[in-house]
């Protein structure tokens, strides 16, 4: 706590610092959407023949879909067929080995690949555009018998876990953006902890795009297994670009009898520029089941990046007794367009939840929080509490709040809060005159706000968090 | 210490300061008086530098240097402050917070290093018995829910933490109680140094009996229209200011 106003001032004068290019060869596939390319895809990793048809399957699925328009969002309209799905470094990493290009990459990202170098108690997998390039501390963690491995690593090496689970929690066509993961994602991380286990680090992804044109489509699958527990983190950056990228992922998490499952994500996907011109569209589903008794999940979000954010990880209680908790800090500036939130769905008896929402917009952006909580008629004993809150910088800004309770069981208790605050002129008088500068001022309110969801986070990223608030909120006063 | 010369300054197009005139020595209180909107608090605004008020012509020389080109947050750090007369809530941000990072920037300022969380947090206990606040103050939200009386003990205790070279405190005293009138006087007297100024900004008598002026200015309609020892503040309370400025 002590360091945050020093990580502030740092990094006040930064930009975006994560928006460099790795310069290497890459492989291709042709852009555009189809049968042909569907199958390609699948024939570069390797696939078994249930795989392929689960794509293609998707796909089609895909192709009778229309896109969403309920957010509060303006979406360009998106050319699918000109975007490449698949780009892979031309070197892979060998066993042991690793292009040292894509080593450099990630060291500049601050994620070392090398485990002497990394960071204490936690194991990466590193995703480069379509493929994961390396993952950490994959032997230690197997001789506690947890999992932990790339998407595609899991389909060869576990592929009866893996097809037990996949579209378990998040059909293919939930959406229009799963059913197009579905079809054509490329990598991702795969994680088990078997029963009993409690995973002795912190477990994470960290995505990367970087080749030009593409789209990045990850897969992320959690099993918790009976009265296991797991840290996991996800952190994720891209080059800046004036084109718009696409970013659709899909994340399913499954949690057993007494196990929990805490899932943290620092999104900072490039925004666009200050006149809005390029950034991530991070149109992403999230959501995990709490499927035994007892069982426990936890989203933790800081959303910072990505000129477009649609995303509300979910979580379906089904265990009698579970529980799940969303604390989202989501912050626009400029441009940017977020309408995120979360749905907790109560199905087993005792369930309870808990939302803290808290919108941060600056400039001519527009935030909104889109929640649901929805009580199931057997779920006797339900509570809810929501909290969901809008701080406004500037006058050009909107923040937009969109709360449904569907109560089913008239025992449900369900409370909302919501407030809406601004960070006025007179704040940032009176922080001046006691000498604390304007960014540095609206730092120290913008962490206090967000102090609830921030304290959240594991320790490195809450750190990492605090800075990317401050970095992201810059130039937004005046 | 503070040279003021012939300040017009207005807001949204209204002339408020006609003509200012006025010279503060170190060691010295300068009480300013005078009806509602005479210009008072317009005068504390300007030599703070507020937005939207505009200097039309005039000097202010802190120091030897031009004040008025200065941003806030740099006469704060050479020593200026601002005891405000309507105090400002920050929500989320703890006292203890707002305070280390304020004390910490006037440090780094002056090329000293920041103070350790214990260094500081003894610092702020010993200033905070001083104007009488419970510590559990600390690590609320700046100013939130303080009662009007606790708000201004806030804003005395934020000038001991911070040891101005000038402090201007307008109207401190409105909306406190006796006792609360008792602290905030006594403790800006106590900070009281040879080496520091302060000017007291008030409708009344009453925080004089604590903060003892050398000199007493009668503001009225944006010009000073009459300087006096402190005799003159219980003339004020017994003729108001009808006679002086008629």
């Amino acid at each position: 706590m002590a360091k945050k106003p020093d990580i502030i001032k740092e990094i006040t004068n930064s930009e975006y610092g994560q928006g460099f290019v790795t310069d290497l060869e890459q492989v291709f596939i042709r852009k555009g959407l189809n049968d042909e390319i569907i199958r390609e895809i699948s024939a570069k990793k390797g696939e078994p023949k249930w795989l392929l048809d689960f794509r293609l399957k998707a796909f089609h699925r895909w192709e009778s879909m229309k896109m969403p328009d309920w957010g509060h969002l303006t979406i360009p309209e998106i050319d699918y067929q000109d975007i490449i799905y698949f780009a892979a470094p031309k070197k892979r990493s060998a066993e042991g080995e690793i292009d040292p290009a894509l080593e450099k990459t990630f060291d500049k990202l601050g994620i070392p690949l090398d485990e002497r170098k990394a960071l204490a108690g936690m194991a990466v997998d590193a995703v480069f555009d379509s493929v994961s390039v390396k993952t950490t501390f994959k032997e230690t963690l197997a001789e506690k018998g947890i999992i932990f491995c790339s998407f595609s690593e899991a389909v060869n090496n576990y592929p009866d876990l893996v097809r037990k689970y996949l579209a378990s929690v998040v059909p293919v066509g939930d959406n229009y953006f799963s059913a197009l993961n579905s079809a054509v994602f490329s990598d991702g991380s795969f994680c088990y902890i078997p029963k009993g286990v409690r995973c002795p680090m912190d477990l994470s992804s960290y995505f990367r795009i970087n080749a030009r044109g593409t789209g990045q489509f990850e897969r992320t699958l959690i099993v918790a297994d009976e009265g296991s527990y797991v840290s996991y983190l996800e952190g994720c950056t891209a080059p800046m670009r004036d084109e718009n990228q696409l970013h659709a992922a899909v994340v399913e998490i499954v949690v057993m009898k007494d196990a929990e499952v805490k899932y943290s994500t620092v999104q900072n996907w490039y925004p666009g520029n200050a006149e809005g011109k390029g950034g991530i569209y991070n149109f992403v589903t999230k959501r995990g089941i709490c499927k035994g008794e007892n069982s426990k999940l936890s989203w933790t979000q800081v959303e910072t990046g990505s000129a477009i954010t649609w995303k509300y990880p979910s979580t379906i209680l089904q265990g009698d007794n579970s529980s799940s908790e969303f604390y989202s800090v989501a912050v626009t500036n400029n441009f940017q367009q977020a309408d995120t939130g979360t749905k907790m769905i109560h199905i087993g008896k005792n369930t309870s939840s808990r939302i803290v929402s808290k919108g941060i917009s600056a400039g001519r952006s527009q935030n909104s929080y889109r929640g649901m909580v929805k009580v199931l008629p057997a779920a006797s004993g339900v509570r809810n509490h929501s909290q969901c809150d809008s701080l406004l910088i500037g006058d050009k800004c909107g923040a937009h709040t969109f709360p449904v309770i569907e109560s089913q069981n008239s025992g449900a208790i369900i409370e909302h809060e919501a407030t809406t605050s601004k960070i006025s002129e007179d704040q940032l008088f009176y922080c001046r005159q006691r000498g604390i500068s304007e960014e540095e001022a609206v730092g120290l309110i913008i962490n206090g706000y967000a102090k609830e969801v921030l304290n959240k986070l594991p320790m490195e990223f809450a750190v990492e968090a605090t800075r990317l608030l401050s970095v992201s909120l810059e130039g937004s006063i005046g | 210490m503070l040279t003021i010369k012939d300040l017009h300054a207005s807001v949204d197009g209204k002339q408020i300061l006609k003509g200012i005139n006025l010279s503060v020595k170190t060691g010295e209180v300068h009480a300013i008086m005078g009806p509602n909107g005479s210009g008072k608090s317009t005068l504390a605004a300007v030599l703070t530098g507020r937005d939207n008020y505009k200097v039309e012509s005039g000097t202010v020389l802190f120091n030897g240097e031009n004040l008025l080109e200065m941003t806030p947050e740099e006469r704060s750090w050479k020593g200026v402050f601002l005891g405000f007369q309507y105090p400002v809530e920050i929500p989320g941000v703890s006292n203890v917070n707002f305070m280390k990072a304020a004390l910490n920037e006037h440090r780094k300022q002056r090329g000293l290093e920041p103070l350790s969380a214990s260094e500081f947090l003894k610092v702020m206990k010993e200033k905070m018995a001083f104007v009488e606040m419970d510590s559990s103050f600390s690590s609320r939200g700046v100013n939130v829910g303080f009662s009007g009386g606790e708000k201004k003990r806030n804003e005395i205790f934020q000038m001991a933490m911070l040891e101005p070279t000038l402090a201007i405190l307008d109207e401190t005293d409105s909306g406190l109680d006796v006792d609360a009138l008792r602290i905030v006087g006594t403790g800006v007297t106590r900070l009281k140094t040879p080496q520091n100024a302060t000017i007291v900004i008030t409708h009344y008598q009453r925080l004089l009996d604590y903060i003892v002026p050398d000199f007493i200015h009668v503001l009225y309609d944006g010009r000073i229209v009459k300087t006096a020892g402190k005799e003159l503040a219980l003339e004020i309370e017994k003729r108001g200011y009808d006679w002086l400025i008629s």
